[in-house]
């Protein structure tokens, strides 16, 4: 049925013209497009198809030569996504070239009732195929955004601050998978090198569940940190948490936990030969860690 | 290179690997530290690793055994200096190495080797300290 592509190609103005008409007397977006984009890229969709080369075939939309056509798709479903169409209304719109090109058919072949059929199921298939490819390239964009997304959060989601000279933290938010485990791991370990801190404390108050898995996550950091040099402190551990730990029987004997961040920073400060006093006899709050001078970090 | 120098520093071994580890080059540091401590007496011994980049198994076993060893020879053994990747390599491959100490750099290294092993005091004269 490539007679029906020829006939796109000889009838290319007044399917035009049919099809500026239906979409305008149509539903359409009036606040989010003007008539002249529209038509300039309803002109430009047909004759990218009708332009495509003589031996491409409407029945074969995979083929290479329907290439151009794709790419054009894929730039108007990305610039209507931009602007606020929905997906259904992008896929509406190139629907719509259908009425235009049934009449260009019922003008052509009205009078065989066979060749009428090939040519409709034709032309219907292939411009399903046209509304179905926008749709695709919509949702691949939102794809390319949703993982892009994942992985800057995976990066702002593992903050190491440094607490003290020598005491890091990390204040870990949201649930434990074995991927960012890996990303906490690298950036902990490669912050305790860089400040040269001997104590590196886990706050895990963010973490809304701890399992079997997250907990081994956590010991293998814990235990990463330790080959290196430094000492973890776990700490923010609540007493939900505390219960799910010990139902689960996960064994944390050989990790010194606390309950507080504040508790953990406390004993950091300790064996670092550091205390906090109270500063001056009027009561104020005002808190200083004062070195020992017996040890030096 | 076929052989890893050893340092004395007092009573103290110091060893630095700056070169990948083979099997063979780490079977010969055990011979020859275990040798060295017996030799000098040593009381502690430091091995800096911060140039290893590469680790396996058996490297991360022969530290183990080397620890295990001096321990039996009555010295303090440290690792120091491992780098983030050969930390994570070594958990991932289920070596937590429980008997070894660690420390960050020689310098914390070197302390802790001081706190925990008695001076010699025939060695360094230090007796004033402890009348």
């Amino acid at each position: 049925m490539s007679d029906l592509l020829t006939v796109i190609r000889k009838n290319r103005s007044s399917v035009l013209q049919d099809w500026l008409q239906g979409i305008k007397g149509g539903i359409r977006r009036r606040d989010l497009i003007d008539d002249r984009s529209l038509e300039a890229q309803a002109s430009e969709l047909l004759s990218t198809i009708a332009d495509t080369g003589s031996d491409a075939k409407l029945e074969d939309f995979s083929a290479a030569a329907w290439q151009p056509a794709k790419d054009f798709l894929a730039g108007i479903s990305a610039s209507r996504a931009a602007q606020g169409f929905s997906p259904s209304e992008t896929a509406t719109f190139v629907l719509s070239l259908k009425v235009p090109l049934f009449s260009l058919i019922r003008a052509e072949w009205g009078s065989d009732p066979e060749q009428l059929f090939a040519a409709i199921t034709t032309a219907n298939e292939f411009v399903d195929r046209l509304a179905l490819h926008t749709t695709d390239s919509f949702i691949h964009g939102r794809d390319q955004v949703i993982s892009r997304q994942q992985e800057e959060m995976l990066e702002l989601s593992t903050p190491v601050v440094t607490l003290w000279e020598g005491i890091v933290a990390l204040p870990l938010i949201g649930t434990l998978d074995s991927a960012r485990t890996q990303v906490v791991m690298e950036s902990l370990l490669q912050a305790i090198v860089q400040t040269n801190s001997r104590f590196a404390i886990i706050d895990i108050t963010g973490v809304p569940t701890v399992d079997t898995l997250v907990a081994q996550h956590l010991l293998k950091t814990i235990t990463a940190a330790r080959l290196m040099g430094a000492e973890c402190i776990l700490s923010g551990i609540r007493p939900q948490i505390a219960q799910t730990i010990v139902h689960l029987g996960i064994n944390l004997s050989d990790v010194v936990t606390k309950a507080r961040l504040a508790d953990a920073f406390r004993l950091a400060l300790e064996r670092s030969g550091r205390a906090v006093v109270r500063s001056g006899t009027n009561g104020s709050a005002a808190a200083s860690a004062t070195p020992n001078p017996g040890r030096v970090l | 290179m076929d052989r890893i120098p050893i340092l004395r520093m007092g009573d103290f071994l110091l060893v630095t690997i700056q070169v990948d580890m083979h099997d063979k080059l780490a079977l010969t540091l055990q011979d020859d530290l275990t040798t060295r401590i017996s030799d000098v007496g040593a009381k502690g011994v430091l091995i800096d690793i911060s140039s290893l980049e590469i680790v396996d198994s058996f490297i991360g076993r022969t530290l183990a055994n080397i620890a295990s060893m001096a321990k039996v020879l009555d010295a303090e053994t440290v690792v120091v200096g491992m780098q983030p990747a050969v930390a994570i390599t070594l958990v991932e491959l289920g070596m937590s190495l429980p008997g070894i100490r660690t420390a960050l750099n020689v310098e914390s290294g070197m302390q802790f080797l001081r706190e925990v092993t008695p001076p010699n005091q025939e060695a360094d004269g230090n007796q004033w300290d402890n009348p």
